[in-house]
């Protein structure tokens, strides 16, 4: 059978003209899915940035939550009560909010503010320059270096500016996993300084988060949030309550899915016309074979041969093209918001294969159908 | 007397149904032998294709039996009959319908390939027959940079690289001219025909009677008689 494979790659590769469409085909709509879908991919890990970031195991929130930004304060009963249930390590509060800063400059720049417990710290990040302690410094911040880190005109340690029209001094430069979606920078400080600095209506703790004692104390740990009215999640939960939100309430998973569906669309109809034209241009050379003495299972494997194999250098291609545009990308824009994981490539395999599946049926159709008593009438 | 390649007794075909059913061949029988040039002659509609079709196991009768060597052909299964056109006949059609985008050793050696001959191993087997046609120096070159009548020995090395016992040729001179025509018949004949193999050749073409060993003239689906011709081995 190598032989007769070999046969087929020689018939499919030496078609350069029909190769390459097929190749063009194949690759740009492989480039076009994973393109989308890491670019979604990206903008749901960056919509996530703070859970990542922060790094707590459970978060406690008002149901009605459904991203970071859009935090619902909660009572501060809500903090002890969860303190006091069984299988939690230790609770402490996070502030979530957004400010307005005014530069020296002059400008006024928006920006995240978050607020760390008090006497832990728990949930700061690692800082390139500064110490953590001087976050208690009288009114102490750390400014997350990322992509926004310019929009406060770089500062650096023990530059001033006015928050809400207080005093700020920036006291650490810190460095996170994941930078936000929305293109503001992040200030990080303690609690009580972010309710201080930040207006605020009767209740302040925007999340609770949570150290259970094990794994196994987490439903417990749920039970007990829900029975107060609340929501436990874990950080994974929360991450996909994050990206279903994403996905299916503000038109972004919509759009991107069509974008997807419609790249795929393309890729299928000009490598399945092209293929399709193939084996038309061949149809009498596959008869002639068939009157040779070649058998249906044979002709049939050929083309799921040249299908499979047009199919895998296009998929690998557009991943080529893919990573190198994203690469390129990053390199001009470093808040450009696109990761490739193993899901859009998954997602791109499958519709490359449904795309060498339909072709090679397409194909198939024809080439069992030929009789090969048609060759000999011409 | 030589031994019976192709014995077709009582061979019948319709095509189509109702008022457009034609009966393109009626009961033709005859006996062919191997190491005889077996010419099929008439117009074209006669029946020439229809029945070298049914005798090479390609077109299946609505009656009568095609026996190769004494075994009914149209008995065997589909992947038997594949088998079959693959071990014991050779085609040379009359487009020839090689392959453009493979070299013209690639193109003899499919038969070879087809029966799982090793690759090297095929590439060399294919070369000697395509010495026998005297093209073994344009091995290397696509069909498409032959004439006409080198594109037509690829064919007949492509042919005889199966080792068939019969080779069948459908009108192997309508794409060329007469003396090309000729010669390629004759060549078949001084280095192709041989005392194991019978080869049955349709055509119209008059100038190329003289290679023949018998002609059987068709018309109308029916076998009109069996001549000797100026070349019979009998």
């Amino acid at each position: 059978m190598r032989g007769i494979l070999r046969i087929a790659y020689k018939l499919m590769v030496n078609d350069r003209g029909k190769f390459a469409a097929l190749l063009v085909g194949i690759t740009f709509a492989v480039f076009l899915m994973i393109s989308m879908t890491a670019m979604f991919a990206g903008i749901l890990s960056k919509a996530s940035s703070t859970v990542i970031n922060v790094g707590a195991r459970v978060w406690v929130m008002d149901p009605a939550v459904n991203t970071v930004a859009s935090s619902i304060p909660m009572p501060d009963y809500v903090l002890d009560a969860v303190r006091s249930t069984n299988g939690v390590r230790y609770a402490v509060p996070l502030y979530s909010g957004a400010a307005l800063v005014k530069l020296r400059s002059g400008t006024y720049q928006a920006v995240t503010v978050l607020g760390l417990d008090d006497s832990s710290l728990w949930g700061r990040p690692d800082l390139l320059e500064g110490r953590v302690e001087d976050l208690y410094a009288e009114n102490a911040f750390a400014v997350v270096r990322d992509s926004e880190f310019p929009k406060l005109e770089n500062p650096r340690i023990g530059t001033e500016f006015e928050l809400n029209d207080h005093r700020a001094v920036i006291t650490g430069i810190a460095d996170v996993a994941v930078s936000g979606l929305f293109g503001i920078p992040t200030l990080y400080t303690t609690y009580n300084r972010a309710v201080q600095y930040i207006p605020n209506a009767r209740y302040t703790v925007s999340f609770v988060l949570v150290e259970p004692k094990s794994e196994a104390d987490i439903p417990e740990i749920k039970r007990n949030v829900r029975a107060l009215g609340y929501q436990a999640l874990t950080s994974e939960e929360f991450k996909e309550k994050i990206a279903t939100f994403y996905k299916y309430q503000t038109g972004l998973g919509t759009n991107v899915l069509l974008m997807t569906v419609i790249s795929f669309i393309v890729g299928l109809s000009i490598s399945g016309q092209t293929f399709y034209t193939f084996i038309l241009e061949n149809l009498d050379k596959f008869g002639a074979l068939k009157a040779i003495g070649a058998k249906g299972s044979v002709l049939v494997a050929m083309i799921l041969f040249q299908a499979t194999f047009t199919a895998l250098t296009g998929y690998g291609l557009g991943i080529g093209l893919a990573a190198l545009t994203i690469f390129v990308a990053k390199l001009r824009l470093p808040s450009y918001a696109a990761t490739v994981v193993y899901s859009n490539l998954g997602l791109a395999f499958v519709m490359v294969v449904v795309i060498a599946a339909i072709s090679s049926v397409i194909g198939i159709r024809k080439v069992i159908r030929i009789e090969p008593f048609e060759i000999f009438r011409g | 007397m030589a031994e019976v390649a192709i014995q077709a007794s009582g061979l019948n075909r319709w095509f189509g149904e109702g008022e457009a059913r034609t009966h393109a061949v009626k009961d033709v029988s005859f006996d062919a032998y191997l190491g005889e040039m077996f010419y099929i002659e008439g117009p074209s509609g006669s029946g020439k294709t229809t029945l070298l079709s049914m005798i090479s196991g390609i077109l299946r009768p609505s009656s009568g039996t095609v026996a190769v060597e004494g075994k009914d052909i149209w008995r065997l299964s589909p992947d038997e009959l594949a088998d079959f056109r693959l071990n014991r006949i050779g085609f040379v059609f009359q487009d020839y319908h090689l392959f453009p985008r493979l070299t013209t050793l690639e193109n003899a050696a499919i038969p070879l390939i087809m029966k799982k001959v090793a690759w090297d191993e095929a590439m060399e087997e294919a070369r000697q027959y395509l010495d026998v046609v005297g093209l073994k120096d344009r091995a290397e070159l696509p069909p498409v940079k032959l004439s006409g009548g080198e594109q037509q020995r690829v064919a007949i090395a492509r042919a005889i690289a199966g080792r068939p016992d019969v080779l069948i040729f459908d009108e192997p001179t309508a794409s060329l001219d007469g003396d090309t025509g000729r010669r390629i018949v004759e060549f078949v004949k001084a280095n192709v025909l041989t005392d194991r193999r019978c080869i049955l050749l349709v055509t119209h073409d008059s100038r190329i009677f003289e290679y023949a060993d018998r002609i059987m003239k068709m018309e109308d689906g029916m076998v009109k008689g069996i001549e000797r011709g100026r070349g019979d081995a009998n």
